[in-house]
Parts: C-alpha cells; sequence; structure tokens
C-alpha cells in the first residue's frame, strides 16, 4: 500500500494542549500538525519537556487533569476523534488505536499472568470468551516471538526479562489489529541489542498488518532505523517536517542541526560533542516570536516575529521539496532582513 | 547477536513452573515464625469455636448456686462463677461469638471502606475531599469512644455492637486503601490497561484494588484483633453483649467484683482473649514481612 493519494490514517491538526496550573496555563502541545498514512511511520522527536508525549497521551485521550486538549482535531481515518464522547472513544482506544509505552517493567500489572493481560484487550474489545480470547492471546505471543507461549501465557511478569515484557506489552497493543499503533520510548528502557529487536519487531508486524506506527522518541538513531517521516518537535510546536532521508541528508532548522551535532559520531574526530546551549524556555518565559531564538546561533530581529511551518523556499540548497520547517532562514524575508541590519 | 537472543529464553527456563501468588504466600507464611505461631492459636480458637458443642462439659448457661465460686478443679476445669456456672464451657461457647463479631464488623467495614477507599483515591477531586472528609471526623473519636455512642444511641445488643464497629472500621480501610490507590493509579500499567479502553470500574476492581489488596489484608488481621478488644471492651462497660450470653468482655464484667477473692473469673476469660488478640496480631505481623515485595525472606 502507497501511503499517497490516500486519506491518512492519522491526520492531526492545529492540536492543542495545555495544563492549568495555578501559575497559569502551560501550553504543552500548541498547534501541532501531521498526518500518517497506512504502513507509513513517523517519528516523532524532542527533547524532554518539547511535547511529544503530551502529544501522543492526546490523540490516545489520556492526559490527565489538569491538563486538557484545547483545539484541533485528530482524524482517524476521516472520523474526528475529539468530537467522540468519552464512552464512544473509549471503544477506539486499544482497539482501533493502540500505544505501547516505555517502561515494559511497570507497563504490566503484577498481580495477572502474562496471558490473562494479553487477553483482556480482545475480551473488552472482540467479546472473546475466555477460552477463545487465551487461544488468541496464545496466537499473539508467538507472533510478537516469544517461545513456549502457551507456558509464558502462565507467567506472571515478574518472571520475564524487560525485553519478553516489551513484547508483550505490543501483543498486547496489537491484538484487536489496530490501525494506529502510537509507541512512546517503546526502546528506551531496553538495552541496546534488545532494542533493535523490538524495533525489527515493530517494522515486522507493520508490514503484515499495514497499520499506520507513530514512534515518540528522543534518540535519533531509532528515528533512522524505524520511521518513514520525521517531526521534530520544540517547545511544543513541530519545528521542522521531513521524510527521514532528506532530515539527515539536509536538516534545516538550527535546532535539528543542533541535535544531529549532538550525536556521537565514529567516522568524525572530535574532541567533544557539540551542545545545544541553555534548556527549553519555561512557558513564563516563552519567547512571543521564535521559540528557539533564545539558543539559536543565526538569531536575527526578524525572529521577534512567530514563524510558520512552511515549505522552505530560500537558503536550503537541494533541490527537493517534501519538508516543511519552521524558520525564517529559508524564506525571502530572512534576506531583506538580514540585508537591512548589515546597512544599519 | 545470534547467541544473546538463544541465551535469554534458555535461562528463563530455569525458573520451574510458574508459582501462584497464593502459594508462595503461603510457604513464606509458614517460614515466618510470628505468623506460624499466630495461624496456629487462630486455627485452635476456631476448631474450638467449631466443634465447642463436644467441647463444653457443662451447659454454659446452668446455674448451680450451691457450688459458686469454685476453684478450677478436675470436675469445673476452670472454676465455676458467682451464679456457679463452668467457666471452662462459658469461654469454649464464647469462642465463636469473639470471633464472630471480630472478622464479621472487620468484614463489612472493610467491604465498605474499600470501595470509599476507591472511589476517594481513583476520581480524586471533589469525591476525594467529602470521602476523605467525613472518614476524618470519624477517626477523630477515639474507637471505643464512637462505638460507645453508637451502641447507646441503637441500644445494647449483639448485632449493634458489630454495627458500630463496622462503622468504626470504614474510615480506616477508606484511608488505607485511598492512599494505596493513589500510589498504583499513576503506575504505568493502570494508564496501560485505560490505553487498552477499559471502563473505570473495571479498573478500579478489577486492576486496583488486587494491587492495594496487602496493605488491606494486614490491616484487616490486625483491625480484627481491635474489633474484638472493643467488643469485649463495649459488654465490659455492660453496653455490648448482655448478660447471660457467655460473651468474654461480659464475663470480665462480671467477675470484676469478685477479682481479689475469686481471680479465676477474670483471669481465665482474660487469657483467651490475650490469645486471640496476641493470635491475629502475630498473624498480621507474619503478612505484613510477606506481603512485603521488599522482604527477601
Amino acid at each position: 500500500m502507497a501511503a499517497t493519494d490516500k486519506t491518512p490514517i492519522l491526520k492531526v491538526e492545529g492540536l492543542q494542549t495545555s495544563f492549568f496550573t495555578h501559575d497559569g496555563e502551560v501550553k504543552a502541545v500548541d498547534g501541532v500538525d501531521f498526518e500518517v498514512g497506512a504502513n507509513e511511520t513517523l517519528g516523532i522527536v524532542g527533547e524532554s519537556g518539547s511535547g511529544k508525549s503530551i502529544t501522543s497521551l492526546s490523540i490516545m485521550q489520556l492526559v490527565e487533569s489538569p491538563g486538557k486538549i484545547k483545539g484541533g482535531s485528530i482524524n482517524l481515518t476521516g472520523e474526528d476523534l475529539l468530537k467522540k464522547s468519552k464512552s464512544q472513544f473509549a471503544k477506539y482506544r486499544g482497539n482501533r488505536v493502540s500505544m505501547i509505552f516505555q517502561e515494559p517493567m511497570t507497563s504490566l500489572n503484577p498481580v495477572f499472568t502474562v496471558g490473562h493481560q494479553v487477553s483482556e484487550a480482545l475480551r473488552i474489545h472482540k467479546k472473546l470468551g475466555k477460552k477463545d480470547a487465551r487461544q488468541e492471546a496464545i496466537r499473539m505471543l508467538k507472533l510478537v516471538g516469544i517461545p513456549a507461549p502457551e507456558d509464558r501465557a502462565k507467567r506472571y511478569p515478574h518472571e520475564l526479562s524487560g525485553g519478553m515484557r516489551q513484547r508483550v506489552m505490543i501483543a498486547i497493543a496489537l491484538s484487536c489489529d489496530p490501525e494506529l499503533l502510537i509507541a512512546d520510548e517503546p526502546t528506551t528502557a531496553l538495552d541496546v541489542t534488545i532494542q533493535a529487536q523490538i524495533l525489527e519487531l515493530i517494522k515486522n508486524l507493520q508490514e503484515s498488518s499495514g497499520m499506520a506506527v507513530l514512534i515518540i522518541t528522543h534518540d535519533l538513531g531509532v528515528i533512522a532505523e524505524t520511521a518513514d517521516k520525521v517531526a521534530v518537535m520544540y517547545a511544543g510546536e513541530v519545528v521542522e517536517q521531513a521524510d527521514v532521508k532528506t532530515l539527515f541528508k539536509r536538516p534545516l532548522h538550527p535546532y535539528t542541526k543542533g541535535l544531529m551535532n549532538a550525536i556521537p559520531r565514529h567516522d568524525v574526530d572530535m574532541d567533544e560533542l557539540e551542545v545545544i546551549k541553555g534548556t527549553v524556555p519555561s512557558s513564563a518565559e516563552m519567547p512571543s516570536g521564535c521559540r528557539f531564538m533564545k539558543r539559536c546561533p543565526y538569531a536575527s530581529e526578524i525572529c521577534e516575529t512567530h514563524p510558520s511551518l512552511a515549505t522552505p523556499t530560500h537558503n536550503y540548497g537541494v533541490e527537493d521539496d517534501s519538508g516543511a520547517v519552521r524558520c525564517w532562514i529559508y524564506t525571502e524575508e530572512w534576506d531583506t532582513a538580514t540585508k537591512k541590519q548589515e546597512v544599519q | 547477536m545470534g547467541s544473546t537472543v538463544n541465551q535469554k529464553p534458555a535461562r528463563e527456563e530455569e525458573i520451574g513452573a510458574p508459582e501462584s501468588r497464593w502459594k508462595s504466600l503461603f510457604k513464606k507464611l509458614i517460614r515466618n515464625k510470628s505468623s506460624l505461631i499466630g495461624s496456629c492459636i487462630l486455627i485452635f480458637f476456631l476448631l474450638v469455636a467449631a466443634f465447642a458443642p463436644f467441647l463444653m462439659t457443662h451447659d454454659p448457661n446452668s446455674t448451680d448456686l450451691l457450688n459458686d465460686f469454685e476453684t478450677p478443679s478436675s470436675e469445673n476445669w476452670f472454676g465455676t462463677d458467682h451464679n456457679g456456672r463452668d467457666i471452662y464451657s462459658r469461654i469454649v461457647y464464647g469462642t465463636h461469638l469473639t470471633l464472630y463479631v471480630g472478622t464479621v464488623s472487620v468484614a463489612i467495614g472493610a467491604a465498605v471502606g474499600i470501595v470509599l477507599g476507591l472511589f476517594a483515591g481513583y476520581y480524586g477531586r471533589f469525591v476525594d475531599t467529602v470521602i476523605m472528609r467525613v472518614a476524618d471526623v470519624l477517626l477523630a473519636f477515639p474507637g471505643i469512644l464512637l462505638a460507645l455512642a453508637i451502641v447507646s444511641a441503637l441500644g445494647a445488643s449483639l448485632n449493634n455492637v458489630i454495627i458500630a464497629l463496622s462503622i468504626y472500621n470504614i474510615p480506616v480501610f477508606a484511608r488505607i486503601v485511598r492512599g494505596s490507590v493513589l500510589e498504583v493509579k499513576s503506575v504505568e500499567y493502570i494508564e496501560a490497561i485505560r490505553a487498552l479502553g477499559a471502563k473505570d470500574g473495571k479498573i478500579m476492581f478489577q486492576h486496583i484494588l488486587p494491587n492495594v489488596s496487602s496493605p488491606v489484608i494486614v490491616q484487616a488481621s490486625l483491625q480484627i484483633a481491635t474489633s474484638i478488644l472493643s467488643a469485649a471492651g463495649l459488654s465490659f462497660l455492660g453496653v455490648g453483649v448482655q448478660p447471660p450470653t457467655p460473651e468474654w468482655g461480659a464475663m470480665l464484667n462480671s467477675g470484676r467484683s469478685y477479682m481479689w477473692d475469686s481471680p479465676h473469673l477474670t483471669l481465665f476469660p482474660g487469657i483467651a482473649l490475650v490469645l486471640v488478640v496476641l493470635g491475629f496480631n502475630l498473624l498480621g505481623d507474619g503478612l505484613r514481612d510477606a506481603l512485603d515485595p521488599k522482604s527477601k525472606k
């Protein structure tokens, strides 16, 4: 299935999620747009506090108070999920949209056997009987590569290793054959060899089912390995969007460039890794213009005005079109603005 | 990499057959001295209560004024009281009353308290405030005083004692459950099950409740001991189970006047009471150790 020319499985437009605290509104996600098609993987990358996890929780509508989805739309195959009532949406969760979490050690309930937990979703959504659900659970465990699934189904989570548990989580998430899988830092808690296996597994399962996958991570390595498209998030906004090859070939946004430079490389001799100076601004000191301005080496006067996410038309070198970037440098205005500055 | 992949399952195979939670808990309880002794004491009293009709040597309520204040003998093992009733038979008969009052009042109190605690902890905010403030008010009274007030209002009888003690037990459980729910609620597996589309009721009762059961079980065993003491206290104060019912507290009360000349009237029911309470407390301590995941023993 080609991703293009089709209604995307997931289309998020202008999503805004805020936390209403005593100190005022904190805009965790502020106008995020992206879409993922069938059989396609979108990676959302960003540092802590960039709003990537809140984006995924918003899609699942699991944002806890004082957090609230303020605006925008989340379309799953054309239906706006935000217009659904709580009980209507409960039928989607775990059924058409599934999620796997970061911590496989704590994501399984310690008092139930693994088999019970895998059959849970089947019993909730597919209304399977106890026996059928159990059979199906064992089949799922086998599918995610758990050896001796009949025996493992009888085990409690503490008897399994971290990698096994993450496989179980994937089995649970995929048990109802969802159209969209959200994986929030699925491999962060695992060691590197297991990481590779889990990513491989997700990829294989995607190929056979054609589901859309949303991978949330701070690890560009994971993105490079799995994603087709990437959205880079910073301070609640998408600052750059491109397909994965383009992004790695020519990162445009100064923040993305900074992230790339911060990856240790074995082919380049360097004494110290480059760091992006400063931290993500807190909501109180969020600049009204470009949010990255204070940490940006290229910041100029024009950056006092908030840039929009647009296809680069200027200064970007390579002739390809797919991406979008939220930076003044890639607009016509940049030259005029900087020239004016030089004259002054 | 191939070797790492293959090693993992091999190592897990060594764990052996899956062991149920209850089986391993039972093993831990047996290994723990305090719970072992506690359980033995309680099993003894349970057997006494169950086989009371066969164990009694006399009718617990038949008076024999010619043989009052008899000291222990082969005829009356624990002696006789001021009405000439056989103390041994009365204690044996009273065992089931004591256990009944303790367990039933805790069962009712725990059932209501657990539900309230689950709601308070799970929904938080307004629900939490209302439930927990009421619980605080109830907890502000000393237990026996609260029970005393309730029994005085309802009238003295066995059932009213149970009602009073149940009410007293509710906030104790509500508070413990609420605290544990707050802790468990934020763990990822609860978020994960919500992400699976489970409804609130299912999450609360099927997923959170079993995870907060350890402190509840421990508290229940300790609370039974407290309730038995309170029930005896109420009987002792004369507002509990009414004479001539051979309730241990009531026996202590009626023996009180003769304590100097015939201490056996109070000594034997006192010892029985101490043993039962001790049994529940030891079991409670043992359960606490056994259910604490941090204890490696």
